[in-house]
């Protein structure tokens, strides 16, 4: 049970603040680490808010759905990781401004 | 209940052997090709004399069903065949006239490179002559009017390597494509007014209608419509343009369609229709005057031909006139019986010509002939008969043919028998100038043949002098020979007219056929055909520098006569130029490239330039990728604030 004294919208700030580091944090870094990182924040920033809203109104699909986005997550994470790793073998750099072949 | 005579397979054979030769031809023999194409040919004439011997046990019309066609609400046109009196003259003279020019062609086109190409368009035309003249409806009759076009239209242009058949063939083609528009459009009033095609039907709901004498009603318009769609397929004035063109294709084919067949076929659809004409005595009085019209016309202009082709031309258009006037005054069956007539003499003159060109070595022109007789007496036999019979000598075929129309004509009124006269008498005149211009005199040939100008035309083939055709070529023309002489005795003592009574009535057939004014007009007709023969005979045999004086001291109205009256050129000016200027100028470069390509081309443009646009989003740097996904996600959150979706 959440504590009744600490009200949903707390929650709920902190969850978008939260997203929205890690939107900046996509925007402007140049580190592809970084950004990585970042869209993780954001995933958790979501998963926040999940959990809040399911405590709040008593339903547990909304942290069935926060398992489902960790497990996601970490599949991402690896693969995310070997593309990284693949990247940096061929371009000898993580920084995303000059790996821009996606275009081709 | 008739007895069921098959009659589909009449013309569905000569289809077969079409299609045989079409697809398989190519690599077959010349001997093979000509046996098909015989046979299947001969099949059909055979099968169409075993009809003519069972006519007499059948009860008329005998009609026969094949297979449905259209159908909807209560209007059907079927796929149906016809036999009547009518029907079964045009099936023996079609299939009679066709078989022997088919043999004709064996000899004619043996060294063509495109032999069975040649066999397959024959029978082809074969198919839909036949479907023509046994249609039980207008839709199926106009299935063979629409196919005898195409099959015209091939063989004109057969060799089409050469720039003017090919443009020949088109001109007849779009021709009588403004005749077709009438005639379609006489089809269409006749669904809406009396909702069938079924001759049967549509003569049934008009008979009991009243003559349209007070004016012009519908029977009038659909009579003149009819009238347009004959006179274009029969080459009649104003239509008639195309007929004297398509003497580029082989002369076999000018002999089968282009005077014995095809162009009946505007007669032989008016004589059907008799029961709509005789009800809109206007549009009756339109077909008299066009025929009459077209019979003199024609024949003025042959006097001055020198192609001796076109001079044929000429002069089926003349004898086409004829067979209108016949109609237009209401002597339906005169009019079918100078068609039969017509169909044995004209073919014979188109299969001698043949001959004497094939003689030549692909020669046409007249004025370096002359002197034939010797080199090739059994082709001028067999041009002299015709001549006498298109000249309306008696006892031949074309005497008692003509001799009936203009008596017919003379009862409606005399203006009509006598420019039939005097056309008669133009007639004799040309025709024996063409015999004596081809046959007569010192042979004018000589020289260019030896020189070795073997650019002549198609079977010029070491040409030394001239020389007999081979007997495949000859017995046709002899025995086309033997029927202008015998023929027009079917005739006599109206026998004709009264075999074709039940269809086309007529009993109104003057039975003062003994009168003194027959015997008189009879006896002028005689007198202008041998005067004709005796002026000819004096211009261009007594003395031949004669003709070129009277056309000099004629002058220009002798030019204006060997131009055809300029029609061609004013046909080019009113109606070929506008359409040729107005489609190239307006429809070509405004409409087409202006409007149309111009949509197309600036759409691509348009999405060519937009995409040259939006192409700098795509970067490929990831940021800006992420950038757009951001700003692309703030759109969605705003607008769905700003829906106020909850």
């Amino acid at each position: 049970m959440v504590p009744s004294y600490v009200p949903l919208s707390y929650y709920l700030l902190l969850s978008g603040f939260l997203f929205a580091c890690g939107v900046v944090g996509f925007l402007i870094k140049r580190d592809i680490i970084t950004i990585f990182m970042s869209i993780e924040l954001m995933l958790n920033g979501v998963n926040l808010s999940f959990v809040a809203f399911a405590a709040h109104w008593h339903a547990l699909a909304g942290q069935v759905f926060v398992f489902f986005v960790m497990v996601v997550a970490a599949a991402e994470a690896t693969v995310g990781l070997a593309i990284i790793i693949a990247v940096y073998r061929t371009r000898e750099t993580l920084n995303v401004d000059q790996v821009n072949l996606l275009k081709l | 209940m008739n007895p069921n005579l098959n009659l589909w397979l009449i013309p569905v054979l000569p289809l077969a052997g079409a299609a045989i030769n079409g697809f398989l031809g190519k690599k077959a023999s010349r001997e093979a090709v000509s046996a098909v194409a015989l046979f299947f040919c001969g099949a059909a004439f055979v099968m169409a004399l075993w009809v003519a011997v069972r006519f007499s046990t059948l009860s008329l019309p005998h009609q026969e069903f094949v297979a449905h066609w259209i159908r909807f609400g209560s209007f059907r046109a079927d796929f149906a065949f016809y036999l009547d009196q009518l029907s079964l003259v045009m099936l023996l003279v079609v299939t009679g006239v066709g078989f022997l020019i088919h043999i004709y062609s064996v000899g004619y086109m043996w060294d063509d490179p495109s032999y069975y190409r040649f066999f397959s368009y024959l029978n082809l035309f074969m198919f839909f002559m036949l479907t023509l003249v046994l249609a039980n409806n207008y839709l199926v009759m106009f299935i063979g009017w629409e196919g005898v076009g195409l099959a015209s239209y091939l063989l004109i242009g057969f060799w089409f390597t050469k720039d003017s058949a090919a443009s020949a063939g088109k001109k007849a083609f779009i021709v009588n494509r403004i005749g077709d528009f009438g005639f379609l459009i006489a089809l269409f009033l006749l669904i809406k007014h009396f909702g069938s095609l079924d001759f049967d039907q549509v003569f049934r709901s008009i008979s009991p209608l009243g003559a349209e004498t007070a004016g012009a009603g519908l029977l009038t318009a659909i009579g003149l419509l009819l009238m347009v769609g004959a006179a274009g397929k029969s080459a009649q004035i104003p239509l008639y343009v195309w007929l004297p063109d398509a003497m580029e294709g082989p002369t076999p084919v000018s002999a089968l369609i282009h005077a014995a067949t095809m162009v009946t076929a505007g007669v032989y659809m008016v004589s059907r229709s008799h029961v709509i004409f005789e009800r809109a005595p206007s549009a009756l009085m339109v077909v008299a005057i066009i025929g009459t019209l077209t019979a003199f016309f024609a024949a003025t202009i042959g006097i001055a031909q020198t192609d001796i082709k076109k001079v044929l031309a000429y002069s089926t258009i003349s004898q086409l006139g004829y067979m209108f006037m016949a109609c237009g005054v209401g002597a339906f069956s005169a009019g079918i019986f100078h068609l039969m007539t017509h169909a044995f003499f004209k073919g014979l003159l188109f299969l001698g010509a043949g001959s004497v060109i094939h003689a030549v070595g692909g020669e046409q022109d007249m004025r370096k002939m002359g002197g034939l007789r010797s080199y090739i007496p059994w082709t001028f036999l067999a041009m002299f008969i015709a001549t006498l019979a298109i000249a309306g000598i008696p006892p031949l075929a074309g005497f008692w043919s003509k001799d009936e129309i203009l008596w017919r004509a003379y009862q409606v009124s005399w203006v009509y028998w006598l420019i039939g006269v005097v056309t008669a008498f133009i007639t004799s005149f040309y025709m024996f100038r063409l015999l004596y211009m081809t046959f007569f005199g010192d042979y004018r040939g000589v020289q260019e043949q030896a020189s070795g100008q073997a650019s002549h035309g198609h079977d010029a083939h070491g040409h030394g002098e001239p020389h007999e055709s081979p007997m495949v070529m000859l017995v046709p023309l002899m025995i086309l020979a033997l029927l202008s002489l015998f023929g027009g005795f079917v005739g006599w003592g109206h026998h004709f007219e009264h075999f074709l009574a039940p269809v086309l009535g007529g009993e109104s057939a003057g039975e003062a056929g003994t009168s003194i004014t027959e015997w008189l007009l009879m006896g002028v007709s005689i007198l202008a055909a041998v005067s004709g023969w005796i002026l000819a005979h004096l211009l261009y045999s007594a003395r031949p520098e004669l003709p070129q004086k009277i056309a000099d001291s004629l002058g220009g109205f002798y030019q204006t006569v060997v131009h055809k009256y300029y029609i061609d050129e004013l046909y080019a000016v009113l109606f070929v130029k506008p359409l040729v200027e107005g489609s190239t100028r307006i429809l070509w470069q405004d409409v087409d490239r202006k409007m149309i390509d111009a949509a197309v081309n600036d759409a691509g443009d348009g999405a060519g330039h937009v995409s040259d646009e939006v192409r700098h989003m795509q970067s490929g740097n990831i940021r800006s990728y992420a950038g757009w996904i951001t700003a692309g996600s703030a759109v969605v959150i705003a607008f769905m604030i700003w829906m106020g979706v909850r």
